[in-house]
């Protein structure tokens, strides 16, 4: 474990910092970072690709940890809106809310929320898990393609509209389905999955108080009937 | 994009900075739209009336105006100018004689707002810019709204700017597009009211001031907005003693709020709230979509 490097974001300014965290090799042996004075500032730690540790004070405004490869990234903090967008792989934990689009078009890693998520959490992910300790809004999921989105709380409006094949575990009410979204049967398997990312969100909650959502598959496969 | 900033303070001790406050929260907002800013104050209560007007010559259209507009009232008229605004203090009672007296003594003269407390200053430029000229920072009021404008539906222009007022001490802005403005507004003039652009947020203002002179409250005019506008809305409203908060259903237009026991704020982001006293311990939140939120004194 080496020293944390701890950053000062209004001394440094967005783009040095960025640049800094970027210039990481995925051998490099600066493995733990931190950034202070986070204020709110756009695209913090976005576009990492190395397995470093990054803590961030304060909450985050927009596209925090976006892209982000194998970084492993601590917000101490709310995150503003399209946290881990387009995520790859590595992990970002948010200690407080998160606002609308969260995770949106991730292909992988991990993306943990431990107070709510505003609308459209996950909207059109492929790959990516998201676990939020709280509530998700309107339109989350929209048209999800892989990976799970798990919500210990609450989900909003519309859950899953024209979703394809991502998994979805809610532990409280729906307020309502999307189109072609359904409740599906909680097979082992899926207790399996949804066991494993409960333990890796350090979430408190047993697999079987949730139900599982999905597609319906009627509306991306051709049928004649939707034709005009 | 456009910027939105408001404080409504509940500790009169806080009063003094409130123009300070918000040009800072305002400032910070400049990337969200850098086509043209306004402010709209709203001060103590002197006990009279006013209307802040705007003009592009002022040396001209303000000379020798407090006297002459007072001649045609048959009151005692005081002009204070600001840069490119004037706020003319009269009797309460005189305001829509006076709206009607400019239009002859001053043609090109624009009236920004009329009330008993409120105050609106906007121009062309960013929000520094803006704020300096007018100095607002050294302002002191109740609550305030300050907008940042990206300009979608209509053309840059002071009257374009945001605030806008279409009733007494009533003033909204708008970060967002009507797509029913066009219809909404025919209707709206029908019913008399008086809308002097072609832009879809003074559309907005007229019909909650329309809502609010047929017998709503500020909370039941905008809860039907939700019904009775087409497209996307954060709204912030003042009004002489409340100041309110809405979005629309589908709440893609950024917001977040924090109370704490001395003031409400609201910023298009996080990033306008950081300096205010105390936010480490508010309770910050995103206002519901389709969700009425209002606070009054």
């Amino acid at each position: 474990m080496s020293d944390v490097q701890t950053i000062d974001l209004e001394a440094t300014g967005l783009r040095a910092m960025n640049a800094q965290l970027q210039a990481q090799a995925r051998q490099t042996n600066r493995t733990a970072w931190e950034i202070v004075n986070a204020r709110g500032a756009h695209a913090i730690a976005a576009g990492l690709d190395a397995p470093i540790e990054v803590t961030v004070r304060g909450s985050t405004g927009y596209y925090c940890g976006g892209m982000n490869q194998q970084a492993l990234i601590h917000v101490h903090g709310s995150a503003g809106p399209g946290v881990g967008e387009n995520m790859m792989s590595g992990s970002i934990v948010i200690d407080g809310d998160a606002s609308q689009y969260a995770g949106a078009t991730g292909h992988g890693g991990l993306l943990v929320i431990k107070g709510n998520a505003s609308s459209r959490c996950g909207i059109s992910m492929k790959g990516i898990d998201i676990v939020v300790h709280g509530d998700v809004g309107h339109m989350s999921a929209f048209m999800a393609q892989s990976g799970n989105l798990v919500v210990l709380g609450d989900a909003g409006d519309a859950l899953g509209d024209s979703i394809y094949e991502a998994r979805l575990f809610v532990r409280g009410k729906v307020r309502s389905l999307g189109a072609d979204c359904e409740e599906k049967e909680m097979r082992a398997e899926h207790l399996d999955i949804l066991r494993d990312l409960l333990e890796r969100a350090g979430a408190d909650a047993r697999p079987e108080e949730f139900r599982r959502y999905g597609s319906a598959r009627k509306l991306y496969n051709f049928d004649i009937d939707n034709a005009y | 994009m456009c910027g939105i900033v408001g404080l409504f303070l509940k500790d009169r001790a806080l009063e003094p900075r409130l123009g300070a406050m918000l040009t800072d929260m305002l400032v910070t907002m400049s990337d969200r739209g850098p086509d043209s800013a306004g402010i709209a104050v709203y001060g103590e209560d002197a006990g009279a009336g006013k209307l802040t007007v705007q003009s592009a010559d002022p040396a001209a259209d303000f000379a020798g105006l407090a006297e002459e507009l007072g001649a045609a009232l048959g009151c005692d008229v005081r002009l204070r100018p600001v840069d490119t605004h004037a706020v003319l203090s009269l009797d309460a009672d005189k305001l829509a004689a006076a709206r009607a007296a400019l239009r002859d003594l001053r043609p090109g003269l624009r009236v920004m707002s009329g009330g008993e407390r409120i105050e609106i200053y906007k121009e062309v430029g960013l929000p520094q810019s803006v704020a300096d000229r007018f100095g607002i920072a050294g302002m002191r009021g109740t609550h305030g709204i300050g907008h940042t404008r990206m300009a979608t539906e209509s053309a840059v222009t002071t009257m374009g700017a945001h605030p806008f007022s279409t009733g007494a001490d009533q003033c909204l802005v708008h970060n967002g597009s009507l797509s029913n403005h066009n219809s909404l507004r025919r209707k709206l003039r029908r019913e008399g009211m008086n809308i002097d652009t072609e832009n879809d947020t003074e559309v907005g203002a007229a019909y909650l001031s329309w809502k609010m002179q047929t017998g709503s409250s500020l909370g039941e005019a905008l809860e039907s907005s939700l019904n009775d506008l087409d497209g996307f809305f954060t709204f912030v409203v003042g009004t002489r003693d409340g100041f309110g908060v809405v979005r629309d259903p589908i709440a893609c237009k950024p917001a977040v709020m924090a109370e704490t026991e001395s003031y409400v704020a609201f910023g298009s982001e996080y990033r306008a709230l950081v300096d205010l006293p105390s936010i480490e311990a508010a309770r910050v939140w995103e206002p519901e979509p389709a969700t009425v939120y209002f606070w009054s004194h």
